[in-house]
């Protein structure tokens, strides 16, 4: 079995603040990690490599230094790594980043899984899964928190999907495009045996002419139906905190119940 | 590898494209901006720069020949979400959003309603504002499923193309709208805060926040049609429905996908309790690190039952244990924007703000008056959310007269 987890480089979104005062982005200190909804992605197909053999293929597109986080991937135990950056991937949105990936995938050969995490913490869209899944015409299953069973032979996968009302169970003929959420593991470490081979690794780096099949009009921006017109700083709440205070507790709770009430909610 | 390019004659150095990178990628050198590898082609920079000074030349041969002549599309519609055969309100509060796009470009607003025994959720479509109803009715379809859902609406958008398609940003639609975008070859932007048009160019001009809320970015769809977007839960107002309104129930005729062309089948259906649905909850009660156990959240659970609140959960509580993840709001859980969010014992980290920091209310109990979530509180109480959580349940059980 092949299981190729799609994962991104994003910056630390802790560190990417705007300052308080001066309302510009704090970028001395953007870091780049794995998107934390990825490390799941990663640790299910290895746990399911793990149960019924099989390898476990990290890829990504971004720039030369996303090749760091594919390493970290390896340092968990995937087998493979495969970076796609050219300067025609470049500016793209999601449209194209599925495109690109979809055809990446298709190039490596037969695979019965594919695993990205629910969306990314930078861009927060949750679009790129579903499109990798159409593009390659395969069935999508969005918001996994459970695989139940698989079966590699049968071709089938059973899931557990968390939605608004409650879980759904979806059964899924292979190969299929996972997109999982936080509960379905906990992601390990690194492995320090790994963590050697892992930095020594040979990543290899795909531009466009690795994706014969693709048409290069769908690349980058110039595949991408968006354009960004205008990124701003929201606007911050308006107001100071009103503190609410009290000898005793239930004399705060009363003042705080009588600004509920003027807000309407009792 | 860096794709701007800089016009080192034209740069003054005003370091404005500096804050304006998300990335890190530029810097001042000898009085001019110099971009580095980081770079990653955004654009974010390019509209800050004062004397134009900035671009990618990339950018310059856009895709002239694949704008499927937009300006031929027309019509605004909304998908409508249902679950076992009730639609959600957060369908009615896109058809809101659609009737004001909708007459804005003085164009019919059209609802697709997909399901089994869904003719009343169709009609209730036209009391939301809807002109007219493209109904699909079958056994295939009682369950939402991507592939049936996206086939139909890919199918209706080809036939009929409209110049926008809205769907609510829960689990299904953000599902179906990435499928049908990428079927259409379309832009898709999701978790739009704001939708306006643009009038001379007839533009959908979507806002939406990025980095988890600590950046705000405009989006268009210029060349493609339709321009998709979805919006949260609460984002806007339900309509008011009107019963007297006319429209027109156009059931569809096209081919649907047969059950066995249908790759994935809905084995079962296990509902959360009533307290989970953060999404369409009006007041969330929420704890976090300070509740100090899974017993810790009994005491806020009464509270969220006097108020008929929804609970909620930091990430801290959810990882430790003491509340599932269902419960989570933040960053890697739900994003919810109540009328009311009572933050007990939660520090307000910026991943847990970014999951309710636009909330209308917020109350913040504390016992750390330095703790972030202050900044952000309509409310502050600095004490033990044990003596003031209890006391406040009380004074609400008596004033509410329960």
């Amino acid at each position: 079995m092949r299981i190729i987890v799609c994962i991104k480089s994003v910056p630390n979104t802790v560190e990417v603040q705007f300052h308080p005062e001066t309302k510009t982005l704090m970028r001395d200190q953007v870091a780049s990690t794995i998107n934390p909804f990825d490390l799941y992605a990663i640790e299910e197909a290895l746990r399911l490599v793990e149960a019924h053999g099989g390898s476990v293929t990290a890829l990504t597109m971004g720039p030369p230094q996303a090749e760091q986080e594919l390493r970290d991937a390896l340092a968990m135990g995937c087998d493979e790594a495969i970076l796609l950056s050219s300067p025609a991937f470049a500016g793209a949105d999601t449209w194209a980043t599925a495109y690109t990936l979809a055809q990446a995938i298709r190039q490596l050969g037969p695979c019965d899984l594919i695993l990205c995490g629910k969306q990314a913490i930078d861009g927060d869209t949750g679009q790129v899964g579903p499109g990798i899944a159409n593009q390659l015409g395969w069935p999508q299953i969005t918001y996994v928190s459970r695989i139940r069973t698989l079966d590699p032979q049968a071709g089938k996968i059973v899931v557990e999907r968390l939605l608004e009302e409650g879980t759904e169970v979806v059964e899924a003929r292979l190969p299929a495009v996972l997109t999982v959420l936080k509960d379905i593991n906990t992601p390990r470490d690194p492995n320090p045996r790994l963590l050697r081979r892992a930095r020594r690794a040979e990543i290899p780096v795909w531009d466009e002419s690795a994706l014969p099949n693709a048409e290069a009009r769908f690349f980058g921006l110039q595949g991408s139906p968006t354009q960004v017109v205008r990124v701003f700083s929201p606007p911050r709440r308006e107001g100071e905190v009103a503190w609410i205070t009290g000898s005793m507790p239930e004399e705060i709770a009363e003042r705080l119940a009588e600004h509920l009430h003027q807000e309407g909610f009792i | 590898m860096a794709w701007l390019t800089i016009d080192t004659e034209r740069c003054i150095g005003c370091e404005a494209c500096l804050e304006a990178c998300l990335y890190g990628a530029l810097a001042l050198e000898g009085g001019i901006a110099v971009v580095n590898e980081r770079c990653t082609a955004c654009g974010a920079c390019l509209p800050v720069c004062p004397v134009e000074a900035l671009s990618l030349p990339r950018q310059a041969a856009l895709r002239a020949e694949d704008a499927a002549s937009p300006e031929e599309a027309r019509g605004v519609w909304v998908w409508v979400e249902q679950f076992q055969g009730r639609a959600v309100s957060l369908s009615w509060e896109m058809m809101g959003v659609g009737r004001r796009l909708a007459d804005a470009l003085q164009v019919p607003l059209t609802a697709c309603v997909f399901g089994h025994n869904v003719r009343d959720v169709a009609r209730e479509a036209i009391a939301y504002g809807a002109d007219r109803v493209f109904w699909a009715d079958d056994a295939t379809l009682a369950a939402y499923r991507t592939a049936p859902y996206a086939h139909l609406l890919v199918a209706l958008a080809r036939e009929h193309r409209p110049e926008i398609l809205l769907l609510g940003a829960s689990a299904r639609g953000r599902d179906l709208a990435g499928a049908v975008a990428t079927q259409l070859h379309t832009g898709l932007t999701a978790d739009c805060t704001a939708l306006d048009i643009e009038a001379q160019t007839r533009r959908l001009i979507q806002t939406r926040p990025a980095y988890g809320g600590n950046i705000m970015a405009t989006i268009v769809t210029p060349n493609h049609r339709p321009q998709m977007a979805t919006v949260r839960h609460r984002v806007f107002e339900v309509p008011t429905p009107n019963g007297e309104r006319t429209g027109e129930i156009i059931p569809v005729t096209m081919r649907l996908l047969a059950e066995e062309e249908i790759a994935t089948k809905v084995l079962d259906f296990l509902p959360a309790s009533e307290e989970v649905n953060l999404a369409e909850a009006r007041i969330i009660v929420s704890g976090g690190a300070g509740v100090g156990g899974p017993e810790g959240f009994a005491v806020l659970r009464e509270l969220a039952n006097v108020l008929g609140a929804a609970l909620g959960a930091s990430r801290a509580a959810v990882d430790a244990g003491w509340i599932p993840y269902a419960h989570q709001v933040g960053q890697t859980g739900r994003t919810v924007r109540p009328d009311l969010y009572i933050a007990c014992g939660i520090s307000g980290a910026v991943q847990h703000r970014a999951g309710m920091g636009t909330s209308k209310v917020i109350v913040a109990i504390n016992k750390d008056p330095e703790a972030p979530i202050f900044d952000i509180a309509t409310y502050g109480i600095v004490g033990d959310l044990f003596e003031i959580v209890p006391a406040l349940t009380a004074h609400l059980r008596r004033r509410l007269g329960h």
